[in-house]
C-alpha cells in the first residue's frame, strides 16, 4: 500500500541523518514513539515530538529505556506502527524487550545510533561496535534484521524499509546508524506519499472462533490481532503454542524457537541489500558498512589508481547475514578487507561464511573518529599480495 | 456423604465468573490457600457491576505468581516482561485511548523492578487501573525478601529475619499523583469487588493493593499457619478507615492492617493534559491521533 | 425452602476451607472424600439455610464453588 500522505514531508531538505531517519519513520507511518534522551540520538525523537501532534500520533518520553522499549511494544498491540531511539548505554537497557519482541512477534523498530563504547564511552563520536550486540544482546535463540545507513538519504529511504520488513516479518529491525551518518547534513530527497510503498500489519481476517494468534501458513509468520477488537488473546512471553498459551515442554519449545529463527533465516537472501562495485574481476574485494563505506571508497578509488583490482562490497543488510553473497565471492577473490569502527565484529562473519577461499583481513578501529583512508589503502595493498 | 460434582454448568446456572475465564487453562497454578484467584472473582464481579465493555478492557501483567493472571482471563491479555507491566499498559492505552486499561500484577513486579514505572505512571496520571496484590514476598521464585517484606518477617534471603524498611505502597503512590488509592485484603471481597468498580469510574491513574496469603512461602516461614488462618487473621486484625492518612498505614508482621479508600481526588489525566497542551500551542495544525492506526 | 443454591466443581477444588469458613449461614464443610488431585472438596451439610449470597463463590480462590439464588415460581409466597 501507499504511505500515507499526512506523514510524508515531500521534498528536497537539507538535513541531518537523525532528522532524516524520523521522516523516515513518519512516512513508513510509525505515529508512535517512545523515548529516552541520549546522545547522539536524541534529535530523532526531538523531530518527532515536534512534528506527531501535526500528524495524528503520540510521542512520549519514559522515565529510561527499559520503559520506553516496552511501552512501544504496548502502542503495536494497540494498532499503531511504533519504534523507539537510543544509542549504546540505552541499547543495553533495551535488550530485554528485544528478546520480548522477537519472542511475541511484535512487528517495531529499535534505532541505535551508535557512538564509542563500552559503558557510557564517547557519548559524542562514532563507532559501530554495537553490531554484534544487536544480533546477540538478548537471551535466547532469535533472530533480528538490522539495517545500515551511510547517509542522511539513507536514513530517510531505509528507515521506511526497516518498517517494512518488521511487518513482513513480525520482527524487531534493528536500524544501526552511527554518530556520523546521524550528524551529517546532507541532501535528502522525500518522493510524493504515492511514491512510497508501505507493508501494512499482517492482520488477520478470520472470525473470532477461528483465530489463532500463533498458528501461521507456509511463510512461517503468524497473523496479528489487536487489542479491542474482540478477539480476546493472549501473549506471553513464555514459550507458547499456537493458542498463544504457555505451554513449557521441549517440543513446543522446539517448534516456536526454529520457527522464529527460521522464518528469517529462510528469507535471508530476499532481505540481504548490498552495494556492490567492479566486483567481476576483482581480487581484493572490501566489505564495509554505515560511514566506514564511505572512507573505504577513498582507499577503494586511490588503489584502483594505482593499478589494483578492488571491488566494493556494501552491507545495508548485516542482519540476517548475506552469507551467500560473501561464499560466493570467496570462490572468485583472494582477500577480503572489512574495515568497522569496531576492534572484529562483523569481520568474523565474513571469515565464517569466506570458510578459508578466500583470506580476510580486518581493519579494525576502536572508535571515536573514523578510519584515515590510509589505513584501509595499507590493508588493501596487503591483501592484494597475499597468495 | 457425598460430594456432587456439577462441573461447570448446573441445572443451567454457570458459575458468574466462568465467562471472564479461559476455562481450558484450568486448574490454575496458584497453591492451595494462595489468595490471587479471590481476587480474579472480585475483579470479574467488579466487572459484572460496572457493565464494562469486555471487548474494550485489556489487562496486562509482569512477572510472578500474580503475573498470572493474564493467562487465565479471557480478555485480550498481555503477560510481558518482569516490572514493565505498567509502561506496555501505557503504551496500549495512548495508541488506543478507548480501550479500558488494567494491570494485574504483584508486590515485587510493580514496586521493585518495576518500581520506577509505578512511580512515573501515577505522577503522569496515566489512566491506567492497577491492581496489585500484595504477599508481601516473592512467592514464584521461593521467598524471598520483597520491598513490601514487614521487618523481622523470615525469608530465603533473610533467614534471620528481614531488617531493611518496607514500602508501605498507598503512601507511595498517592505520593507520586495516583488519582485513587485503596486497599483491602483478600477477606474483604465484596469492598475490593466495589473498590474495583470505582476504580473503573475515576479517569486516571488508580491504584488498589490487595494483601493477600501465600501460605506456601511467606505464612509457613513465619509460622503464621495456612491460607484459612491468614484469611482469619485478616478479619480480626483489620481496621476500616477510608481517608485514612496513607503515611499511617504501613505494614507490620503480625500487626493490625488498615484497611479502606484512603485517595479518591481529581486531576487530569495524561492524555487530556497532553490534548490540551498541543490545542492551545498548535491551535488548527493539531491533528487527533487516529485510532488503529495500522487495522 | 432454602432461598439458595451452592454448585460445587469438585475436580477444581483444593481444599482451602475459605468457603466452609466464611459461608455466613454455614451451609458447607470439607467432605471425607478426595477429588482426584487428593484434596477433600465441600459439601453441603445444611442446603435449607443457603440464602444463595455466592459469598462462597466469591472467596473460593478457585473458581470452584458458587451460590445462585432460587428464582420463586410465580403465584409461590
Amino acid at each position: 500500500m501507499k504511505a500515507d500522505p499526512r506523514g510524508v514531508l515531500t521534498g528536497v531538505h537539507f538535513i541531518d541523518g537523525d532528522h532524516a531517519c524520523c521522516e523516515g519513520a513518519l512516512a513508513a507511518g510509525a505515529r508512535f514513539a517512545a523515548g529516552y534522551p541520549i546522545t547522539p540520538s536524541t534529535e530523532v525523537v526531538e523531530r518527532f515530538a515536534a512534528r506527531v501532534p501535526t500528524v495524528g500520533g503520540t510521542f512520549i518520553q519514559m522515565e529510561d529505556e527499559l520503559a520506553a522499549s516496552i511501552t512501544l511494544q504496548g502502542a503495536v498491540w494497540g494498532g499503531a506502527k511504533a519504534f523507539t531511539v537510543t544509542s549504546g548505554p540505552g541499547f543495553s537497557l533495551m535488550m530485554e524487550h528485544i528478546g520480548y519482541a522477537a519472542m511475541t512477534e511484535t512487528p517495531c523498530v529499535f534505532v541505535d545510533v551508535q557512538r564509542g563504547g563500552p559503558s557510557t564511552g564517547l557519548p559524542t563520536l562514532p563507532a559501530q561496535a554495537d553490531m554484534m550486540q544487536a544480533r546477540w544482546g538478548s537471551h535466547g535463540d532469535y533472530e533480528i534484521i538490522a539495517l545500515c545507513p551511510n547517509s542522511p538519504q539513507e536514513c530517510f529511504d531505509l528507515t521506511i524499509k526497516a518498517f517494512n520488513l518488521a511487518e513482513e516479518f513480525r520482527v524487531p529491525v534493528m536500524f544501526m546508524m552511527d554518530e556520523v551518518v546521524g550528524h551529517m547534513t546532507e541532501k535528502v530527497v522525500i518522493p510524493p506519499a504515492d511514491e512510497i510503498e508501505v507493508t501494512p500489519r499482517r492482520h488477520t481476517h478470520k472470525a473470532v472462533e477461528d483465530y489463532l494468534p500463533y498458528q501461521t501458513n507456509g511463510d512461517m509468520v503468524p497473523e496479528m490481532a489487536h487489542a479491542g477488537e474482540g478477539y480476546r488473546f493472549h501473549v506471553t512471553g513464555l514459550t507458547h503454542d499456537e493458542r498463544g498459551y504457555p505451554n513449557m515442554t521441549p517440543q513446543t519449545q522446539d517448534k516456536l524457537v526454529r520457527r522464529l529463527q527460521n522464518k528469517v533465516r529462510a528469507a535471508t537472501d530476499r532481505i540481504a541489500m548490498f552495494e556492490e562495485e567492479q566486483l567481476e574481476g576483482a581480487d581484493v574485494v572490501v566489505v564495509s558498512y554505515g560511514i566506514t563505506s564511505r572512507v573505504a571508497q577513498r582507499a577503494i578509488d586511490v588503489a584502483r589508481e594505482r593499478g589494483m583490482r578492488v571491488g566494493k562490497l556494501r552491507l545495508i543488510t548485516a542482519w540476517p547475514f548475506p552469507e551467500n553473497k560473501i561464499r560466493e565471492l570467496a570462490a572468485e577473490v583472494k582477500a577480503f578487507v572489512v574495515p568497522e569502527l569496531n576492534l572484529g565484529q562483523m569481520v568474523r562473519e565474513v571469515e565464517r561464511a569466506a570458510d578459508g577461499r578466500a583470506k580476510t583481513y580486518p581493519v579494525s578501529h576502536a572508535g571515536g573518529g573514523v578510519h584515515n583512508p590510509e589505513e584501509i589503502l595499507r590493508v588493501i595493498v596487503e591483501a592484494s599480495r597475499c597468495r | 456423604m457425598p460430594v456432587k460434582d456439577v462441573g461447570l454448568v448446573d441445572q443451567g446456572v454457570v458459575n458468574p465468573v466462568e465467562p471472564f475465564l479461559r476455562s481450558d487453562r484450568m486448574p490454575h497454578i496458584w497453591c492451595p490457600g494462595c489468595g490471587i484467584g479471590t481476587t480474579v472473582n472480585c475483579f470479574a464481579r467488579a466487572l459484572i457491576e460496572s457493565k464494562i465493555d469486555l471487548q474494550s478492557l485489556a489487562l496486562v501483567s509482569g512477572i510472578g505468581c500474580t503475573g498470572r493472571v493474564a493467562g487465565y482471563v479471557k480478555l485480550d491479555s498481555f503477560h510481558t516482561t518482569h516490572g514493565r507491566a505498567i509502561p506496555f499498559a501505557t503504551g496500549l492505552k495512548l495508541a488506543n485511548p478507548k480501550l479500558n486499561v488494567v494491570v494485574y500484577s504483584g508486590d515485587g513486579d510493580l514496586s521493585a523492578i518495576g518500581g520506577n514505572h509505578l512511580i512515573h505512571a501515577a505522577r503522569r496520571n496515566i489512566d491506567l487501573k492497577v491492581i496489585c496484590v500484595n504477599n508481601l514476598i516473592y512467592a514464584m521464585t521461593g521467598g524471598q525478601t520483597a520491598p513490601t517484606t514487614p521487618g523481622h518477617a523470615t525469608t530465603s534471603t533473610n533467614p534471620y529475619g528481614t531488617f531493611e524498611p518496607a514500602f508501605n505502597l498507598p503512601h507511595l503512590v498517592e505520593a507520586a499523583g495516583a488519582v485513587y488509592v485503596a486497599r483491602w485484603t483478600t477477606f474483604h471481597v465484596r469492598q475490593l469487588a466495589r473498590s474495583i468498580g470505582e476504580a473503573f469510574q475515576k479517569k486516571g491513574f488508580s491504584f488498589i493493593e490487595v494483601i493477600s496469603p501465600c501460605p506456601t512461602l511467606y505464612q509457613r516461614r513465619n509460622k503464621m499457619g495456612d491460607g484459612l488462618d491468614t484469611m482469619k487473621y485478616y478479619k480480626e486484625q483489620s481496621k476500616t478507615r477510608h481517608g485514612a492518612p496513607t503515611s499511617e498505614v504501613g505494614l507490620t508482621l503480625k500487626g493490625e492492617i488498615i484497611v479502606g479508600k484512603f485517595v479518591d481526588r481529581d486531576r487530569p489525566d495524561y492524555q487530556t493534559m497532553m490534548r490540551a497542551q498541543y490545542v492551545e500551542a498548535l491551535g488548527e495544525r493539531f491533528v487527533e491521533a487516529p485510532e488503529m492506526v495500522c487495522s | 425452602m432454602a432461598k439458595g443454591n451452592v454448585h460445587i466443581v469438585v475436580e477444581r477444588c483444593k481444599a482451602c476451607g475459605f468457603c466452609v469458613e466464611f459461608c455466613p449461614t454455614k451451609v458447607l464443610a470439607l467432605s471425607s472424600v478426595f477429588n482426584s488431585k487428593g484434596y477433600h472438596p465441600p459439601h453441603v451439610v445444611n442446603p435449607e439455610k443457603c440464602s444463595g449470597c455466592d459469598l462462597c463463590g466469591m472467596y473460593c480462590p478457585d473458581f470452584a464453588i458458587y451460590g445462585t439464588r432460587v428464582v420463586p415460581v410465580r403465584g409461590e409466597k
